[in-house]
């Protein structure tokens, strides 16, 4: 599967490199929660390539499509609600349009949404690229009461507009057949767009007469004034540099007396809207309760929906437990244990320190993440459903009031929900957060998060140590996790960020039917994403390990990863660790669940079966139950490392993080051993 | 405040009122909105601009609020619905 999609990806580069020079660059912009995605998916396939854009933590999803005998370059932009400088989606977004100059911009525009829609396309309406409106979820719109004539629309707008229901496949021909003939030139293109309120009108046509000679090419000059005129950082910025100090002295004067042009702006686009909904929509909404209301009484409720979050949290466990954990099992047993055993056959006559390296290293390690697949799949599966449908908004409303608890907001709630199947797309998914210092302390906490690797190590371990009561533990472990997550938490934000707090705003989307489509592609691309990162560096930190625990000698007992064992087992010694407990704790940094392949090498049983009766009758209950903790708290895995790095951007902030976790976890450590004995163990 | 009140001619001399102080199933007009740079276009290009009607759909306790407005419903914490400043619909 992987090499499938390598070639695919490097097909789609060799593609677009080779027709980059004369094939028609098109732009898909849009709302979030309009269909975007789902439309990028039908266009391009898997034949797309997925990256950052420069220098940011944003994704870039580039494609190709074939239509007509040409092929088109397809970038998807960042879901943006308008084009002013509120977040870093937005500043890409139009610096693309701007700057590449792409022959044709589609919008993506929610029918059922169509007012709040329409307002990104009153902003790039005012912007000389050609655009189309592609008009999708025509169904829903119609499920919900609206009425909407796309050739009025049209009309009044003057740019072309084509009706679409992307999750049926319905209107696409037609949608490419119109961004073939606008790329080409062959239909009238007319754009009508909002004009400013007359009481800022004149001073609109001030500014833009002022910076006529000092604009940088190719900003539009009246679209500069006019993001001036809302206060836009990022422009004001530019035209600070561009502008003589002279100059400029005299344009921020008049800014400052305007300095409620915004709401003006806004208002006037809205005004637009209503004049083209007033068009276009022939029977408004009827006031019937629609099934997003509904549902939303009890998802939404502040009891019930918490309720119905931990119902579902529950049942995803419990999925990923009862089919991903016999799968893992059965693949660790019937397609790594024989490639392991086939390897060693193979290699009989080879060295044996060769023979070890592959199957104790490569093949064990790699293997361990090969495994781990089925977990994987079940677990983005049914959260990128829950993202789909529309629950995921709901998740992160019901999660708010908690989440005020460490100074963040619900939105931050969204990758920490992800972090219970694997921290490494938990820490890239708190992109959704719009402030730096709420993605910050997101990332941060992220990690004390107990992922399934974690769990799987506790899965293994609480029934060996306890028996009937092992449920119960890993329920207390569990919540341990979470309320040192929120301790934490809350003194980061006091101490770290003093308290400061962003606004919670969110658009509630529609419910809607998932659409296995997309849902496919985002576990496909999650997957992915999980395999080469934690691929390579598994690969690496496992080769790494098995060299220092073969190396000098070839015996484990006088290697260097016992010797470095033994000279921090007094650390362990505070928690009841003799230097084996010690080493399989320090083995988890590669990757969580290789406590357990070290703990059955140290202690010599060949199986899992046997292991598990050897700890329980060597490791007193209060000692494994230290180590359980320590487990869950501990440094995060080397993976999870990499890409708290890659996001914050920060060696400072990442290494914070891992000291933070490492006096986090002993002190618990500590603080449970001394419980246990005291309360008799 | 000019600009705002050019806006609405026709409203009542009713006191102007924070979002919040709104139970669920009222209705208001939008008059002002106080708030940092980032927040108000973000709450602009949602669609809280002056005039517009907002009806709460949901209001509890301390926590986040439930409005519909212009065809969409937006969840919006309780520090930003103080910031918006309604006349209540009678």
């Amino acid at each position: 599967m992987m090499s499938h999609c390598a070639s695919d990806t490097q097909t789609a580069a060799a593609l677009s490199a080779a027709i980059a020079e004369h094939s028609p660059m098109v732009a898909l912009a849009g709302q979030p929660n309009v269909g975007k995605s789902t439309l990028f998916n039908i266009l391009t396939g898997l034949n797309q390539h997925v990256g950052n854009w420069p220098g940011k933590t944003i994704e870039r999803k580039e494609g190709v499509y074939a239509f007509g005998g040409a092929t088109c370059r397809l970038a998807d932009l960042p879901g943006t609600y308008s084009l002013t400088a509120n977040s870093m989606e937005e500043v890409i977004a139009r610096e693309f349009i701007i700057r590449e100059q792409p022959d044709v911009v589609v919008v993506v525009v929610d029918a059922a949404a169509l007012e709040r829609s329409l307002y990104l396309v009153a902003e790039l309406i005012a912007l000389p690229t050609r655009m189309i409106v592609a008009l999708n979820m025509m169904d829903v719109a119609e499920q919900e009461g609206y009425h909407i004539e796309p050739d009025a629309l049209q009309a009044a707008l003057g740019v072309p507009v084509v009706p679409l229901v992307a999750t049926k496949n319905v209107g696409v021909r037609e949608l490419l057949q119109a961004i073939h003939q606008v790329a080409r030139d062959e239909i009238p293109y007319a754009p009508k767009p909002p004009q400013i309120r007359d009481d800022h009108r004149a001073v609109l046509n001030q500014i833009t007469t002022r910076i006529a000679e000092w604009t940088p090419a190719p900003y539009p000059r009246a679209w500069v004034a006019l993001k001036l005129l809302e206060g836009d950082q990022e422009i004001t910025r530019m035209m600070q540099a561009a502008l003589p100090a002279d100059q400029w002295e005299v344009i921020y004067a008049i800014l400052r007396a305007h300095d409620d042009a915004l709401m003006a702006v806004a208002g006037g686009r809205y005004e637009w809207i209503g004049r083209m909904i007033r068009a276009a929509v022939t029977r408004p909404r009827a006031g019937q309760i629609g099934l997003t209301e509904r549902l939303d009484r009890w998802a939404a409720h502040p009891l019930w929906g918490i309720a119905l979050l931990a119902g579902i949290l529950g049942l995803i466990f419990w999925l990923t437990f009862a089919i991903g954990t016999p799968l893992q099992n059965w693949l660790n047993a019937s397609v790594i244990a024989v490639l392991a055993q086939a390897a060693s056959a193979g290699l009989a006559g080879a060295p044996a320190w060769l023979s070890s390296l592959v199957v104790n290293g490569l093949i064990g390690g790699v293997g361990s993440v090969l495994a781990f697949l089925p977990i994987m799949v079940i677990f983005f599966a049914t959260m990128g459903a829950l993202e789909d449908i529309g629950y995921m908004a709901r998740a992160a409303y019901v999660m708010d009031s908690f989440m005020h608890l460490m100074g963040l907001h619900g939105k931050s709630f969204l990758p920490l929900f992800l972090g219970f199947g694997c921290n490494v797309p938990a820490v890239m998914g708190a992109r959704v957060i719009e402030s730096r210092r709420a993605r910050l302390l997101t990332i941060l906490v992220t990690p004390l998060i107990p992922c399934t690797a974690r769990m799987a190590v506790v899965a293994f371990l609480a029934p060996a140590f306890f028996g009937g009561a092992a449920t119960l533990v890993s329920w207390g472990l569990v919540v341990l996790s979470l309320a040192t997550l929120v301790g934490v938490g809350v003194v980061t934000n006091r101490v770290v960020f003093q308290g400061q707090r962003s606004a919670f705003i969110m658009e509630m989307p529609l419910y809607h039917r998932p659409n296995w489509r997309t849902i496919g592609v985002l576990v496909w691309q999650r997957i992915m994403a999980f395999f080469k990162k934690a691929g390579t560096i598994i690969l690496a930190f496992t080769l790494g390990v098995w060299a220092l625990s073969t190396l000098p000698t070839g015996q484990l007992d006088s290697s260097w990863l016992a010797d470095l064992g033994r000279l921090i087992e007094p650390v362990g010694r505070l928690m009841g660790f003799d230097w084996r407990l010690t080493v399989a704790l320090l083995s988890s940094f590669p990757a969580k669940e290789n406590s357990i392949a070290t703990l059955g090498v140290l202690f010599g049983a060949g199986k899992e079966g046997g292991l598990a009766n050897v700890l329980a009758a060597t490791i007193p209950p209060s000692t494994a139950l230290a180590f359980l903790a320590v487990q869950l708290l501990f440094i995060p895995c080397m993976a999870t490392v990499a890409t708290i790095r890659q996001e914050t951007g920060s060696w400072r902030w990442t290494l914070f993080n891992m000291a933070m976790q490492l006096v986090v976890s002993l002190t618990a450590g500590v603080v449970v051993y001394h419980l246990a004995r005291l309360i008799g163990g | 405040m000019q600009t705002e009140s050019a806006v609405l001619p026709d409203t009542l001399a009713s006191e102007a009122c924070p979002l919040s102080t709104l139970s669920a199933g009222e209705r208001g007009t939008l008059v002002a909105l106080t708030g940092g740079r980032g927040a108000l276009g973000k709450m602009a290009s949602l669609g809280f601009t002056p005039g517009v009607e907002i009806a709460v759909v949901q209001n509890v306790g301390r926590g986040p609020l439930i409005v519909a407005l212009r065809g969409i419903r937006v969840a919006m914490g309780r520090l930003e619905a103080r910031q918006v400043q309604v006349r209540r619909c009678v």
